[in-house]
């Protein structure tokens, strides 16, 4: 029974993963893109053009890789987690149906309109083509974000005898105050990725002195997006959704900082520090004094709650992975913020293009925003153990009654084997469109 | 208020069955028929803006049926939860078949992408058709050994087969004969709606031979339905009696018949798409035949311990049903429009409008 429970998870928590890695650049990138158009629209200025239609060659790419692996995910609910769905698919089905309904449709139609349509349709209705994509993934992150805070932070529902949840107030489902703050928190991390892949190419090619004109185009739009981005998720969003934690999963938010014990006279903010559960205390500890309660309530003797108010039962599971995913991700929003700074910084000065470290840096910084958000994810769903839907339903209560590890385990394997497939096909591809460059007019 | 629902999910699954049936059949149809490039890309791009959102579709029933009638979806997907997998894998390979192929120009990379492509599409075709013969045979619901539930009454697990490929058999596999049946109907009658739509949407030299291949084809499948029918009452007993309290439910078979014989005159066919039209009828008619046959079951129970799912008992709770009606109204209206947006700007011939050179 538990190693069943284990391989459901594994095989979730991997196909999320890998899924999520592509919807993150695809919402900001076709914000990017449509920038891209409307900019030509506007001066009519053909690089403007041209970028977008390099863009889009790695956004179709991009896409079609959200949508094999995205498909699996909506599946899963059911093939792993069929007590889960059984018991709150009249909850969450309302906003998954949803997104079906209203984002898949009008993304999938406008795609095909958008790709091949540019000679078709002329330029004003090719720009509407790639809005209305647009809306589209961003409809969809906010559907799917609708239904991942119900789990974190449950609404509008009543519990029947038999365990069931049935909805009372649709309307909850979308004034839940775990919502907003998540969603924008979220979309503005996926832009600071889609400016990150934009400037890191923009580096590429200017280092690489090709295709430099397309090179500083890029680096600047991503440097200007993606410093705006950056400071957008930390502040106001990711200030939010903590206060958010703080407020309804304060347990999660004590094994996120670190703090094991209540502190008197306010809490220190951890820089740096491993978690070491025997002891129940942070070892080789940094910190700044009472930071951290200031952060939190705007006031630098509040008390925090330490995990030792907490019964044990109630405790995230996994508490030093919950601690480093949300210190990586911290850490990297702040490292993205300052290096952005200066990169903004040298543009105004008309040096950003010569100043070979910062280019440098940009181009090494490529992954760090995917793992940034990878690693927000992994604080969220980790924060959330034991707890499937937070505080009512365990995960262990959740998943299919009658499916076997030796099956869990044969379907993860293959997931395993193709999804390594896809990541090399895309990788290969991606590097392919990449090198090759925005072409120049031909017509 | 369960049957709205009921009615809107099988209109969503027929409507996903005609869609994304043709791009199933076009890709059997590439696997066994196109050996020049220039059939291959005539097939390809006959399906070309349209697979993706066809397959939407696909989503959009899981998602409805997740909404609407979650027992159902938590009991069968986990019940069938090995070849609901091999499904996704399989439609993995045929989307980054269609969509990988063209990004690099080499022979050996196009045979890899276009056989993915193809035995995908078979092998899917194959298998909705397995899926609807399990539905109709039914599973042992809570997994009953000698007349005791095992797990809960709406919950079970099938393996891929048992030893006897025996519909009867005690221990049920998802593949027996008898799902295999109509796993091989699936096959031909999807390779016919995928010729259909070729001709439909191309000019293409394939064509003419298209015709004969639907003409042979439909031979088979004439075989193959009336085997199935004769073998249908050792499944359920009595096969019709939904049909002799209703009568009006006749109007499903005899649409079924209509579109299988009129395909025997697909070569004097005026218009390229009457064909299609007719492969259509045949492909609804079949289902909603097979599903009124078994109402308001959805999934028989094999035992006589635990009750048949039916849309009744797997439904969700009247409120939520209630509110969807007004987001779904809102949706559906925004679908037809997409819908209308996307047939009316790739209309007619995909060849005349120069879809596919660029
Ligand atoms: C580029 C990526 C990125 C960066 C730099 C940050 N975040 Fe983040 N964060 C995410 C990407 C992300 C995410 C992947 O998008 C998450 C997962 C769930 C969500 O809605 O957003 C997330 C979740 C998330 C959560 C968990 C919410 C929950 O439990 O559901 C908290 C508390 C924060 N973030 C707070 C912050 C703070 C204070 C940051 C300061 C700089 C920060 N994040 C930077
Ligand atoms: C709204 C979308 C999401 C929903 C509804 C959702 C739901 C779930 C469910 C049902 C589980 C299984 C139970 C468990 O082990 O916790 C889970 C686990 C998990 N999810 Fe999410 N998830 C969502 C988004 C994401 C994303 C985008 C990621 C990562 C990029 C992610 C990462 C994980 C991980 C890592 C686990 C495993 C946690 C563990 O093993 O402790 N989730 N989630
Ligand atoms: C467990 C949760 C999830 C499920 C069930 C799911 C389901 C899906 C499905 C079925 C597709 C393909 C749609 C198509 O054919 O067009 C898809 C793509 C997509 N998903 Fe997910 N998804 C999940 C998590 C997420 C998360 C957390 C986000 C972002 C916040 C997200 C955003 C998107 C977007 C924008 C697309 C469009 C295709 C792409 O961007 O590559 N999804 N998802």
């Amino acid at each position: 029974m538990e190693d069943m429970l284990f391989y459901d998870r594994m095989q979730f928590a991997f196909t999320i993963t890998f899924h999520y890695l592509f919807p993150q650049l695809t919402m900001g990138l076709s914000l990017l893109i449509v920038y891209f158009k409307w900019k030509f629209l506007r001066t009519k200025v053909d690089t403007y053009n041209d970028a977008a239609k390099f863009w889009m060659k790695i956004f179709a790419l991009n896409f079609a890789m959200g949508v094999v692996t995205g498909i699996p995910m909506e599946f899963q609910f059911g093939t792993n987690w069929a007590k889960f769905s059984e018991l709150t698919g009249g909850i969450i089905g309302q906003t998954l149906a949803m997104e079906g309904m209203f984002s898949f449709f009008l993304e999938s139609s406008f795609l095909g309109l958008f790709l091949f349509g540019e000679k078709l349709l002329g330029h004003k209705l090719h720009f509407l083509t790639g809005f209305l994509v647009f809306l589209g993934s961003w409809a969809s992150g906010y559907l799917i974000i609708a239904t991942h805070s119900w789990m974190q932070h449950p609404v509008g529902y009543e519990i029947l005898e038999n365990g069931k949840f049935v909805l009372t107030n649709f309307g909850a489902l979308f004034s839940n105050p775990w919502l907003l703050p998540s969603y924008f928190h979220n979309q503005a991390a996926s832009l600071v990725t889609a400016s990150f892949v934009v400037a890191a190419i923009g580096a590429f090619y200017i280092l690489n002195n090709k295709h430099s004109n397309f090179g500083k185009l890029f680096l600047k739009t991503g440097v200007i997006f993606g410093f705006f981005a950056s400071v957008i998720v930390a502040v106001p969003t990711g200030d939010l959704v903590a206060k958010n934690v703080v407020k309804y999963q304060p347990a999660t938010f004590a094994a996120m900082e670190g703090i094991f014990k209540t502190e008197d006279g306010g809490s220190e903010i951890v820089l740096i520090g491993q978690p070491n559960i025997l002891e129940q205390k942070l070892d080789n500890k940094i910190a700044v004094p009472n930071i951290l309660s200031f952060l939190t309530y705007q006031d630098w003797n509040a008390e925090i709650k330490g995990l030792n108010e907490f019964d044990k039962s109630v405790h995230p599971t996994n508490i030093p992975g919950l601690y480093y995913a949300y210190h990586i991700m911290v850490g990297l929003g702040t490292i993205f913020i300052g290096l952005l700074l200066f990169a903004v910084v040298q543009l105004f000065r008309k040096k950003l293009y010569t100043t070979k470290w910062i280019l440098w840096s940009l181009l090494f910084m490529l992954p760090f925003p995917y793992i940034a958000n990878t690693m927000g994810w992994y604080t969220a769903e980790l924060g959330r153990q034991p707890w499937l839907v937070y505080n009512l339903l365990r995960t262990a209560e959740g998943a299919s009654p009658t499916v076997s590890s030796g099956n869990t385990l044969f379907t993860l394997l293959g997931f395993i084997g193709l999804y390594l497939l896809l990541g090399l096909l895309f990788l290969m591809l991606a590097g392919k469109i990449i090198n090759k460059g925005p072409e120049l007019k031909n017509h | 208020m369960e049957l709205f629902w009921y009615i809107v999910l099988m209109t969503m699954l027929t409507i996903y069955v005609i869609l994304d049936g043709y791009d199933f059949g076009a890709g059997i149809i590439h696997l066994f028929f196109a050996k020049k490039e220039k059939d291959k890309k005539a097939i390809t791009n006959a399906i070309g803006p349209f697979w993706d959102a066809n397959e939407v579709w696909l989503i959009a029933v899981g998602g409805v049926l997740f909404f609407a009638f979650p027992t159902l979806y938590a009991s069968s997907f986990s019940g069938f939860y090995l070849p609901l997998i091999i499904i996704l894998w399989l439609l993995i390979f045929r989307a980054i078949g269609l969509e990988l192929r063209g990004q690099i120009n080499n022979t050996l990379w196009h045979t890899i992408w276009d056989k993915a492509f193809g035995v995908a599409s078979l092998l899917l075709a194959l298998f909705f058709g397995v899926a609807l013969g399990n539905i109709v045979r039914g599973v042992n619901l809570g997994n009953v050994v000698n007349g005791v539930s095992t797990h809960e009454g709406h919950y079970f697990f099938l393996p891929l087969w048992n030893t006897t490929f025996s519909p009867q058999a005690e221990e049920l596999g998802i593949i027996d004969w008898f799902t295999l049946l109509l796993g091989v109907i699936g096959v031909v009658s999807l390779a016919i709606h995928g010729a259909n739509w070729i001709i439909f949407k191309t000019n293409s030299d394939l064509n003419t031979k298209l015709k004969k291949v639907i003409f042979n084809l439909n031979f088979v499948l004439l075989a193959l339905v009336i085997v199935s029918i004769l073998v249908w009452h050792i499944i359920e007993p009595k096969p019709f009696h939904n049909f002799i309290d209703k009568p009006w439910l006749f109007i499903f078979p005899i649409l079924t018949f209509t579109g299988l014989f009129g395909l025997f005159k697909v070569k004097s066919f005026k218009k390229d798409g009457i064909g299609f039209v007719f492969s259509s009828l045949f492909l609804f008619g079949g289902i909603t035949t097979t599903v009124a046959s078994i109402f308001p079951k959805v999934l028989p129970s094999t035992n006589t311990v635990n009750p048949s799912l039916t849309l009744y008992n797997t439904a969700a709770d009247s409120y939520g049903l209630g509110v969807g009606v007004y987001w779904f109204a809102i949706a559906a209206v925004l679908v037809a429009i997409y819908m209308f947006i996307q047939y009316k700007v790739f209309k007619g011939k995909m060849d005349d409008i120069g879809y596919g050179d660029h």
